[in-house]
């Protein structure tokens, strides 16, 4: 069993979906939650449409349903897990039937999933931004988590929790501690012995408190704490939610240094463009994919004109800051990384090849990788520490309709098209379209539209003008739009920046909007 | 209340691999049981002439040139798609073999031009296939429709991997199927409409098991009309698609620094040898 959860995979990411479609011809049941009926839904045994910002509502009405059902897997919640009695408590209130409110889900689609779920052999639960652009973004997850204790699904092969990963290497910036507070391999940069080693190794000093997230950063500008940025391959400006308010912050900055390989919107307002190779063609190196398999990436055509490799430009730049680290090849620094990062220490570029990539944790130059994590849940006793329930409450997404605002806007991405549309605008497909304004036609109808007419969608925090084109697969006040052509559509003029404050995203699949009509 | 469920790396499945014994050319071979007669060639080093077989799709036994005499059988079978038996006996270097392998190539080499078909003309020498003396394959221009992909059907062999590719061997998207009988058939989109017009989601794995160039890279269908197609100029590069985290493997087929094509291998357990438009066709940026 499969459960997709605010994820559109049969258009965003097609070949994960291409396993899921073997699955189903061998009998598995796929169950797609989703406000909207997406493409992937249709392809799924039951569609629940959840209303934008119920995720929580739902999980526990399931864990509910579970429960009242006698299906939950005592012997594993009593071994592997903490905190049951708490989370039961939470979700007792959480009846199928007064959940729904907050949910908009059926409840005898409700108690279906939870059945199948509980009695699967192997179920897996499968998301992506659908649960984690809101402001209870880490909620949302551990709700997810909640129902995959409660019944065992998780820690066996074929079961389990999968996040989907957006972006080629965003598994891989993780892992290679391109996060606030951890180093290579997810050690943590506040644990004195895990930065002893680097600092040993390096003869430098880390820092000993973490860093800021990208929204932590946002607000050190509007402080004037931040006042210089190093922005790698990313493009804020249109990226990310708000964008009024991020391009006035960039455009305070003393010192913006953008390298990429494209003059982005962020590039155009930089101090100083370093321009970079395509990592997947024009450099050397590896990524890791969302089943964490490490796999690498090598050069198949020279970068054009002034384009460097990015570790020539950070060792340039470590020069010019007083630190000669030579020029190192990218394989000797995968070798220097893999030393200090025990989930990496067995994938040598050689088996790399040989296998095909490698899924960590990788411990050895014998061990082949790990399909799956947490199978120390079902050792008897359980080694390390249990896994804890986190009971959550429902919560409304922060910007509620009014009179004023009655529509919910909710962004996501297209097959053809990717984020702000750097790479992608030139791909020649004919499925791209001119961006337009998706709308339920009941909608349409209550707003006396016609399809292709141009409209202004306003929120509180910007607008934008766009055609309208119906889409059967909305419910009735809830409107789509993706953020692929900030040149044309600048979608994330109208999203919120109210984020979760543990993880710092942005509640991109919840904005309130109106329509207007253009004159 | 429920008791516990099987734990483990295989979730409980015990798969155990019976092997199956059987004879080719002679000489035993043992193979896994599902395996078929082509897998044990290949295990042997038999060389075996393949059209419309591929790794990742349901074998049609279109093409049957892969056919081989097997004892007992009063037909040649296909070899990509009989299952191996114990105690088979198999012969694939008989005179019936290469006469009816001979045939099939000369009767697909005159109606259909398979010049750019893999080893195709490396097996009509060795099989001393003659095609042309059954006639020359007729000309008709390519169908451009899109800046994608382009559909050549005067090398269309009607070997029915596009359609499996599309359909319900990968991609489910069915956009295109074999119609008309006879000298009629091909195959076509629903209702014969333009690509853009169709189901199409333009992933391109029609034309990544395609064996003939009937579906061709725009760039590449440019190329070789201008007569700089150039195999032997190319590199082939294995690297990781730059878009989504799923981490496709991609083949970048590279001539005069410019990316040409873009494959996937079959072997990859991430793709299955797949990809969709972004991997395909999303690499114009780094021109």
């Amino acid at each position: 069993m499969i459960v997709l959860w605010g994820s559109n995979a049969r258009e965003t990411h097609p070949i994960f979906f291409h396993h899921v479609l073997r699955a189903l011809k061998r009998g598995a049941k796929l169950y797609v939650v989703d406000p909207r009926v997406t493409s992937t839904a249709r392809f799924a045994h039951r569609h629940l449409p959840v209303r934008v910002g119920g995720d929580i509502a739902l999980a526990n009405s399931i864990a509910q349903s579970v429960l009242s059902e006698g299906l939950e897997n005592r012997a594993f919640i009593a071994r592997a897990t903490e905190d049951f009695d708490a989370f039961a408590k939470l979700v007792s209130h959480y009846t199928p039937e007064r959940a729904e409110a907050m949910s908009g889900v059926d409840p005898s689609l409700v108690r279906e999933l939870a059945r199948d779920f509980a009695t699967a052999d192997r179920a897996m639960i499968c998301w992506t931004l659908g649960i984690t652009e809101h402001h209870h973004a880490v909620e949302n997850v551990w709700s997810l988590i909640n129902l995959a204790l409660l019944c065992g699904q998780v820690g066996r092969y074929g079961a389990g929790l999968n996040p989907l990963r957006g972006q080629n290497n965003v598994q891989g910036g993780g892992d290679m501690g391109a996060l606030p507070h951890k180093l290579p391999g997810f050690q943590d940069v506040e644990d004195p012995d895990a930065r002893g080693k680097y600092e040993r190794s390096w003869g430098a000093t880390i820092p000993p408190n973490k860093g800021w997230t990208l929204t932590e950063m946002f607000r050190a500008m509007e402080r004037k704490e931040l006042t210089a940025l190093w922005v790698i391959g990313e493009n804020p400006a249109q990226s990310e939610a708000d964008a009024h308010h991020v391009r006035g912050l960039l455009a305070g900055l003393d010192h913006l240094v953008v390298q990429d390989l494209f003059l982005t919107r962020t590039a155009e307002m930089a101090t100083v463009v370093l321009p970079a190779c395509a990592g997947f063609a024009e450099s050397e190196g590896t990524v890791t994919n969302s089943e964490r398999r490490v796999q690498r990436v090598r050069r198949a055509l020279p970068p054009p004109g002034d384009a460097k490799d990015d570790l020539w430009i950070v060792a340039q730049m470590a020069k010019r800051l007083g630190r000669d680290f030579g020029e190192p090849t990218a394989e000797a620094l995968w070798d220097e990384m893999r030393e200090h990062s025990p989930l990496h220490r067995g994938m040598s570029y050689a088996r790399l090849e040989a296998m095909g990539g490698i899924q960590w944790p990788c411990p050895d130059d014998q061990h082949e990788g790990s399909p799956f994590l947490h199978e120390r849940l079902w050792e008897e006793p359980v080694r390390g520490p249990k896994a804890p329930f986190h009971p959550c409450e429902h919560k409304e997404p922060a910007e509620a309709l009014d009179d004023e605002f009655p529509l919910r806007l909710t962004t996501g991405r297209r097959l053809s098209e990717f984020n702000t549309g750097v790479q992608s605008k030139g791909l020649a497909s004919p499925l791209v379209k001119d961006e337009a304004l998706e709308v339920s036609p009941q909608d349409l109808a209550a707003l006396s539209l016609l399809e292709g007419q141009r409209v202004r969608v306003r929120s509180r925090r910007g607008a934008v003008e766009v055609p309208v084109r119906v889409d059967r697969g909305l419910p009735k006040g809830l409107v789509f739009l993706s953020f692929h052509q900030p040149e044309s559509v600048d979608t994330n003029l109208l999203t919120i920046e109210a984020t979760d404050p543990r993880a710092g995203t942005a509640e991109f699949k919840a904005a309130a909007v109106r329509i207007e009509r253009c004159e | 209340m429920r008791t516990e469920k099987p734990k483990g790396r295989d979730g409980g499945l015990v798969q155990i691999e019976r092997m199956i014994e059987l004879e080719v050319d002679g000489r035993a071979v043992r193979v896994p049981e599902g395996s078929t007669i082509l897998d044990a060639c290949k295990k042997l080093g038999v060389d075996t002439p393949t059209l419309c077989f591929a790794e990742n799709l349901t074998p049609v036994n279109a093409c049957r040139v892969c056919v081989v005499e097997l004892e007992g059988s009063r037909t040649l079978v296909a070899s990509c798609s009989r299952k191996a038996e114990p105690k088979m006996v198999v012969r694939t270097d008989t005179e019936r073999v290469r006469s009816s392998r001979k045939m099939v190539l000369e009767l697909l080499g005159s109606s259909v031009n398979m010049s750019a078909a893999g080893e195709f003309e490396n097996w009509c020498s060795q099989y001393h296939a003659e095609p042309e003396r059954l006639g020359t394959p007729s000309h008709a221009p390519a169908v451009i429709d899109n800046d994608l992909f382009v559909r050549d059907y005067s090398r269309c062999m009607l070997c029915y991997k596009c359609v499996e590719a599309c359909g319900d061997d990968a991609q489910h998207t069915f956009a295109i199927v074999m119609t008309g009988r006879g000298g009629e058939a091909k195959i076509a989109t629903e209702f014969d409409v333009s690509l853009p017009e169709s189901a199409c989601v333009f992933c391109g794995n029609c034309v990544g098991v395609c064996p003939t160039a009937a579906l061709q890279f725009r760039r590449e269908h440019t190329l070789r009309e201008a007569g700089e197609w150039d195999l032997a100029k190319q590199t082939v590069t294995k690297t990781v698609c730059p878009y989504c985290g799923v981490g496709c493997v991609l083949e970048l087929h590279v001539q005069g620094d410019e990316i040409v094509r873009v494959t996937s291998p079959s072997d990859s357990s991430v793709t299955d040898g797949h990809l969709c438009v972004k991997g395909r066709f999303g690499w114009g940026y780094v021109r």
